[in-house]
């Protein structure tokens, strides 16, 4: 073996020891920082007893999960029950491999250690486990597995509660799949590459693409929302109508495993809006930080953890803001909404990037996104003021009007169906 | 229309999704830097003076308390309308006599876990006697523990219970 490939081997093992254990303890942390931000606000305090401000409480939390009895509903199936929960867990943590943390680390070493020979390393180190050259594609690829696991998981378990949960996680989960996809277009189109080096370098040349991509920012979001199964989108497991859903049988460390897999998940979709939308470890206004210094690889890891940070916060304060959707308002929004307006904003930017490049004949990188940026606003402007006018979500008015007429018959609102007393207006 | 239901105005159909997500979104952030209302239990508790901020009611029927004389004796006559109207059951009375012809309860015992704190002990109590307290704190290691007997009865010492008085049903 030739010393650059051991020199390659060796801090490739020292990154995803570090990745993975800093993404398994900031998972169980976030756990605890859900439970405080709800309580936050709710005016409640949260979880204060173990340990200094609640921060030990995963830790107990996870003990007792691993002290708790395994159970297995009758008639399981037996082994993908068993397999449900890693499957969930595994693409989850898979997908913190190719998010780039920090800026290339310049780093040159050439040392020998005894009977394992040579190691050698010259150069950029980039801050990644796997910097793989198909980027973003290889993240839609793994997120979309982690639906079998679900899947999996409502059907072994041989509930109709899970069940349902399950069937619900995989339409939900494909339907988002498709905006989510071309949400991501535009910044194929931009950045011409779909590495995350690659966008990230072309993001700190110009601006961020939350500019010049607005919308494909804001439906990637509620995609992401809706690929995690987090409120407004968590019909798999909503507690009011399918008691847990998904893992309605689960109990112990396997029960566990679904959380620590959301949980990544949010962090990986916080950790892709950042680095897609808000620069990754870009630090703005400098070009510095590119320069492989260890300081400024130490900065930019810390604004890409703010950014992430940001992100997960901003779920979790989504979370306990919004009511879960109607599960017809969750399919309306995925394919009448999110799907035409990430289609037509394909058309609209590369449109504009042609006509850019080959009309207006410009060439400077800044120009074209400062213009795109100028359509995004006109667009933004366009879908926020004109479309969404209760047809983002549609209450339940549309129904109520077109019932009307039976009601003037039938003022208590029972048709022959029944079940539409929501469509009752009560005049007072 | 029923009395007393809330009519909802529901937003009309021009609604904006995103315009009310931001303002529910501001309102639960504002929410985080408000104070907060837990009470902090085992350092915190209700107590029953204003000077707190958690105030117990001072209709509490908690765990029981029997009042004594000046001679420490209980006050009990044992005239059996305790155990009497007790729905539960809970009061275990026996009745003695002393050279005076004084009648006290030999054997005076509330099983705690049948009790039901309905209070009618402290209601039907012609010597004003026996009495149900504002105390909550009742963890004890046995069973056996929670049957008070007379002498843990007389040994309490926490409030008891300002009942429910038909005259003055807002208590003031």
């Amino acid at each position: 073996m030739n010393p650059e490939l051991k020199g390659y081997i060796l801090l490739s093992v020292i990154k995803m020891l570090v990745v993975f254990t800093v993404v398994l303890v900031g998972v169980a942390l976030l756990t605890l920082l859900e439970r405080k931000v709800s309580a936050w606000m709710q005016n409640r305090r949260g979880p204060n007893r173990v340990g200094w401000a609640g921060l030990l409480q995963p830790a107990a939390d996870g003990l007792k999960n691993i002290l708790k009895e395994e159970t297995f509903p009758a008639e399981a199936n037996r082994l993908l029950f068993l397999l449900a929960p890693a499957m969930a867990f595994i693409p989850a943590l898979m997908l913190s491999a190719v998010i780039p943390f920090a800026a290339p680390l310049r780093l040159d070493f050439d040392f020998t250690a005894g009977p394992l020979g040579r190691f050698v390393h010259h150069g950029l180190m980039p801050m990644v486990v796997a910097d793989v050259p198909v980027g973003f594609l290889f993240v839609l690829a793994i997120s979309s597995m982690g639906v079998y696991g679900i899947a999996l998981a409502g059907w072994s378990s041989n509930s109709k509660y899970s069940l349902l949960g399950g069937l619900r996680a995989t339409a939900q989960m494909i339907s988002y799949e498709v905006a989510m996809g071309m949400s991501l277009i535009p910044v194929l189109l931009l950045s011409g590459d779909v590495s995350f080096s690659a966008i990230i370098l072309e993001q700190s040349r110009t601006l961020w693409f939350v500019l010049p991509l607005f919308l494909s920012f804001f439906i990637f979001l509620i995609s992401g929302f809706a690929e995690t199964n987090r409120l407004p989108f968590d019909l798999p497991e909503a507690e009011s109508e399918l008691i847990a859903g998904y893992h309605s049988e689960y109990s112990a460390m396997k029960f566990s495993m679904f959380f620590i897999a959301e949980y990544a998940n949010v962090v990986t979709v916080s950790a892709m809006v950042a680095t897609l939308f808000f620069g990754g470890w870009d630090i703005p206004f400098t070009k510095a930080d590119e320069s492989g210094l260890w300081y400024w690889v130490i900065l930019s890891h810390v604004m890409f953890f703010v950014k992430t940070f940001f992100w997960i916060f901003f779920i979790m304060w989504i979370r306990w803001t919004l009511p879960r959707f109607r599960y017809d308002q969750l399919m309306a929004l995925g394919w009448k909404f999110l799907l035409p307006v990430a289609l037509a904003y394909i058309m609209v930017i590369s449109g504009a990037i042609y006509v850019l490049q080959h009309v207006a004949g410009v060439s400077s990188p800044m120009t074209r996104a400062l213009a795109l940026t100028a359509i995004s606003l006109v667009a933004g402007v366009l879908v926020f003021w004109v479309l969404d006018r209760g047809l983002i979500v549609s209450g339940s008015q549309p129904r109520h009007q077109r019932l009307e007429p039976d009601l003037l018959q039938n003022p208590l609102g029972r048709t022959p169906l029944g079940g539409r007393a929501a469509g009752v207006r009560v005049t007072s | 229309m029923a009395i007393g239901v809330k009519v909802m105005k529901r937003p009309e159909r021009e609604a904006s999704y995103v315009r009310a997500t931001l303002k529910g979104m501001a309102l639960t952030f504002k929410h985080m830097f408000e104070p907060k209302v837990t009470m902090q239990y085992p350092e915190e508790k209700s107590t029953r003076d204003e000077r707190g901020t958690w105030t117990l009611s001072p209709r509490w029927r908690g765990t029981h308390r029997m009042l004594t004389d000046e001679q420490g004796r209980s006050k009990c006559v044992a005239c059996g309308l305790c155990p009497q109207i007790c729905p539960s059951n809970c009061i275990k009375l026996v009745p003695g006599e002393d050279e005076e012809g004084n009648r006290y309860p030999l054997i005076y015992e509330i099983d705690e876990f049948r009790c039901i704190f309905c209070g009618y002990c402290q209601e039907v109590c012609p010597e004003e006697a026996i009495h149900v307290g504002q105390h909550y704190e009742n963890s004890e290691y046995t069973r056996g523990r929670f049957v008070y007997d007379l002498e843990r009865l007389s040994a309490q010492t926490h409030a008891v219970s300002t009942l429910w008085d038909p005259t003055d049903p807002r208590g003031e």
